[in-house]
């Protein structure tokens, strides 16, 4: 089974945003951890009914409590039940049985990026931190002494 | 560590204010599971027998599945236990959706609430915070309108709620409980609406912990699409538009007129087309694969929801067609007033209107300032008895108080005419299902049957239904075997929670899908959920330990019953219920299934069968109060309505003057 498998609706990495009286059913997946809300929400006009934008969006977001784990409060993001070994399709699609939801593989073409090694990261950070400047003397230091 | 429970009840008492958090004993799953099976320990424990229904020593209490929230398909009815102010019995009532799974979510087994507040007010279940919030200024709001209101205040769109109507607060006994597309109705409605609790919301947000939850996950995963594979499961009036079964069979008007051969091609095109017109779609509860509800939306009213047959009971009793349900259904929803006994109280009102019992003087048009309660309010029953001037007469469709389902037949079916008598959960959906409704004439197809069949818990009723040719000619001990297990199974589905369905309502067509015979049965039966509960609580359990418990649960309800009154002169069918009778065979039958049960001639359980269930807590309490003697098992039976049944059934159905549409 997936890792972070657990009996709690309010864990899953997808839900239905549901609302009976008004007729709205729409899955999320959950995606981004993001820090800061939309300052505004556009609203959607779907065969005649309305949806708020958050409806659409899988953001782990500070207006809500969605996509968040309900004890920690920290994001929670869909991983498509990356296991070992791997799963033919993510749970959510092999369950669902009016085919919803689909997984689809697809090659995308891109630029070869050079992966950034772990020494490389970390002075990356470093210098987010303290600045270009301070990173710089502190080098130098060093190599002198 | 609690497995599948969370081991913990609310307590509320609204006359005090007060909210606990009550620990429970363990020992009480083992013995009664969870849901209608604990509940009905608490209501013998907490609700002495003197206790009037609408006393605020009355007790009201939600109760989750003992498989709420554990992966099992289908376990998402929440249990309502309450005594009911119109038959002073235990209810049996209980509704889908979601709101079982997340009550279990936010850290409760249970909610079970006495005394009643003050003033109207609703109840805010947020995991470990719970709070009673005025509701005064939802006063006379619909259902669904509360639904809304309630989550938009709370700022929580995701808490399940249930709440009541203007009929729940004006404590109308045919009163339901509403919640989203679900609804627990029989006389539910009236208690919540007594104790002045307008709703209930609850958000839960915490784990459940299973015993061995990656097993029952894979078995689970597996049963999940088996249901959805099989047309068996769920509510065939939801795909199947051929309703010919409800409108040709059952008894129209106040259940009085069969109307064979109404259902017509035309007819079911009309129909067909109307529901294609309004439904916005199918709906379902809680993990479950099938769509029994549907979403309406109908011009001029509210969008509202519907299954199974609560799409017929407007339209037959008024005799009109499906476009009239369509229209009144949503009022009625929000009123919350139940779709079973509503059409019948309207239709007797109308019958007595038509005879002259009631006159212009009686029906004015409402006006808002009227105090008195209106009779009618009181079910068909207690109406009838109020009217007087021969009203009584007209109430020839209840069994112990309570309107039953409106169908007159010709042959009497004898298991039926103990389930129907004997039920406690006073209606004959919630008690059969299990064993065929009818036989199968060709022998062959019969054999398959049985080969196929799957459920049933033993060979001996395997050897009755392939003996079985003729509907009214059937062993009284294979009658006994048959309502026993029918109603066994509906009482594990209400204590571990789960949708009959899936379980003890689809058996009885098991083994057959339209004109072929497939395997297919139900999802849930004895063979199978002993292992489901092992593997979510932990407990060691087996076919027969199961069965026990079922046995347990069932006479700890017939307990409580007996020690508010109930014996075997309550336990009639409505007279005309079969145009065929025999008294001196029915009262043997019964007679034959008392002694099958373990109960004596007066329908009371004997010492011997509550000890062996380890109700004697029950038979003690029984011999204090003189209801079981020490000295014989057998008590005489009472006057046996012998004399009253004749002449009832020589009376027959009498014609009435017919609506005009």
């Amino acid at each position: 089974m997936p890792k972070y498998s657990s009996i709690n609706p309010a864990r899953a990495r997808i839900r239905v945003v549901v609302d009976e009286l008004k007729d709205l059913y729409v899955p999320i997946r959950a995606g981004e951890y993001t820090q800061a809300e939309c300052i505004g929400r556009h609203i959607y006009i779907i065969n005649g009914k309305e949806y708020s934008e958050c409806s659409f969006c899988g953001a782990s977001c500070p207006s809500r409590d969605l996509f968040k784990e309900p004890d920690s409060g920290l994001p929670l993001k869909c991983d498509l039940c990356e296991d070992e070994p791997p799963l033919p399709e993510p749970m959510c699609v092999q369950v669902c049985a009016h085919g919803a939801l689909t997984y689809v593989e697809r090659e995308e073409e891109g630029e070869e990026q050079e992966k950034p090694e772990e020494m490389e990261i970390g002075l990356e950070s470093l210098v987010n931190k303290h600045g270009l400047e301070k990173v710089k003397h502190a080098l130098a230091r060093m190599s002198k002494g | 560590m609690r497995y599948a429970e969370t081991g913990y009840n609310l307590q509320i008492d609204l006359s005090r204010g007060s909210i606990e958090r009550e620990e429970t004993d363990p020992r009480l799953m083992e013995l009664y599971l969870g849901g209608q099976g604990t509940a009905t320990k608490i209501l013998w424990d907490m609700v002495p027998p003197e206790v009037e229904p609408f006393s605020p020593d009355n007790v009201l209490i939600f109760s989750t599945g003992l498989l709420h929230a554990t992966p099992v398909p289908g376990a998402n009815r929440t249990a309502v236990s309450t005594f009911s102010p119109q038959t002073n019995l235990q209810v049996h009532s209980g509704m889908g959706g979601f709101f079982g799974p997340e009550l279990k979510h936010a850290g409760y087994d249970k909610i079970v609430i006495r005394g009643k507040a003050p003033d109207l007010v609703y109840l805010w279940i947020h995991n470990d915070k719970v709070e009673i919030h005025d509701a005064t200024h939802l006063r006379g709001k619909g259902c669904l309108e509360t639904e809304a209101l309630v989550r938009e205040e709370l700022k929580e769109n995701n808490a399940q709620v249930a709440s009541i109507g203007l009929a729940g607060e004006n404590r109308v006994y045919m009163a339901n409980i509403g919640h989203g597309s679900s609804s627990a109705s029989r006389m539910v409605g009236s208690i919540m609406g007594d104790k002045r609790v307008k709703a209930i919301a609850v958000r839960g947000t915490k784990d459940i912990y299973i015993a061995r939850p990656a097993e029952l996950f894979e078995l689970c995963l597996r049963l999940f699409k088996e249901i959805e594979a099989n047309p068996l499961l769920g509510d065939w009036m939801a795909y199947d538009d051929n309703d010919s079964f409800h409108h040709d069979n059952f008894a129209w008007g106040n259940a009085r007129v069969r109307r064979k051969g109404y259902w017509t091609p035309e007819v079911e095109e009309r129909f067909t087309t109307l529901k294609q017109t309004y439904m916005d779609r199918q709906t379902g509860c809680y993990n479950c694969p099938k769509y029994c509800k549907h979403s309406m939306s109908y011009p001029g009213r509210q969008r509202f929801f519907y299954k199974c047959y609560a799409k017929d009971t407007y339209h037959m009793a008024a005799f009109q067609d499906l476009e009239f349900s369509y229209d009144i259904l949503p009022v009625a929803q929000e009123y919350g007033l139940d779709s079973y006994s509503t059409p019948q109280a309207i239709a007797f009102a109308i019958e007595l209107y038509e005879a002259g019992i009631l006159t212009d003087n009686d029906l004015p048009a409402f006006p808002s300032d009227v105090k008195e309660r209106f009779i009618l309010a009181n079910g068909v029953y207690w109406a009838a008895r109020q009217i007087g001037k021969g009203a009584e007469e007209y109430d020839h469709n209840t069994t112990k108080k309570l309107e039953q389902l409106p169908i007159k037949l010709g042959k009497l079916n004898p298991p039926y005419f103990l389930m129907i008598g004997t039920s406690e959960k006073g209606a004959i959906t919630q008690t059969e299902g299990s064993f065929p409704q009818d036989p199968i004439p060709d022998r062959e197809e019969r054999e398959e049957f049985v080969r196929n069949w799957v459920a049933v818990p033993n060979d001996k009723l395997k050897q009755w239904f392939l003996e079985w040719e003729k509907r009214d000619q059937i062993p009284n001990e294979a009658s006994c075997a048959v309502t026993e297990w029918n109603e066994i199974m509906h009482y594990l589905d209400d204590s571990l929670g789960i949708c009959g369905f899936l379980s003890a309502f689809r058996g009885q067509f098991g083994g057959r899908a339209g004109g072929k015979l497939t395997g297919a049965g139900p999802a849930y039966h004895i063979h199978n959920m002993p292992q489901l509960i092992s593997l979510a609580t932990g407990m060691e359990l087996d076919e027969a330990g199961l069965w026990q418990i079922g046995q347990r649960i069932r006479n700890l309800v017939r307990a409580v019953n007996v020690r508010r009154g109930m014996r075997r002169k309550d336990e009639v069918p409505p007279a005309d219920h079969w145009a065929v009778r025999d008294h001196e065979f029915e009262q043997k039958l019964l007679d034959d299934y008392y002694q099958y049960r373990g109960w004596n001639n007066d329908g009371v359980p004997t010492r011997e069968t509550l000890d062996r269930l380890g109700l004697d807590y029950v038979s003690e309490d029984f011999e204090q109060r003189g209801i079981l003697t020490t000295n014989s098992e057998t008590v005489r039976a009472q006057e046996t309505s012998s004399g009253t049944e004749k002449s009832k059934a020589k009376g027959g159905v009498k014609k009435r003057k017919r609506l005009k549409k």
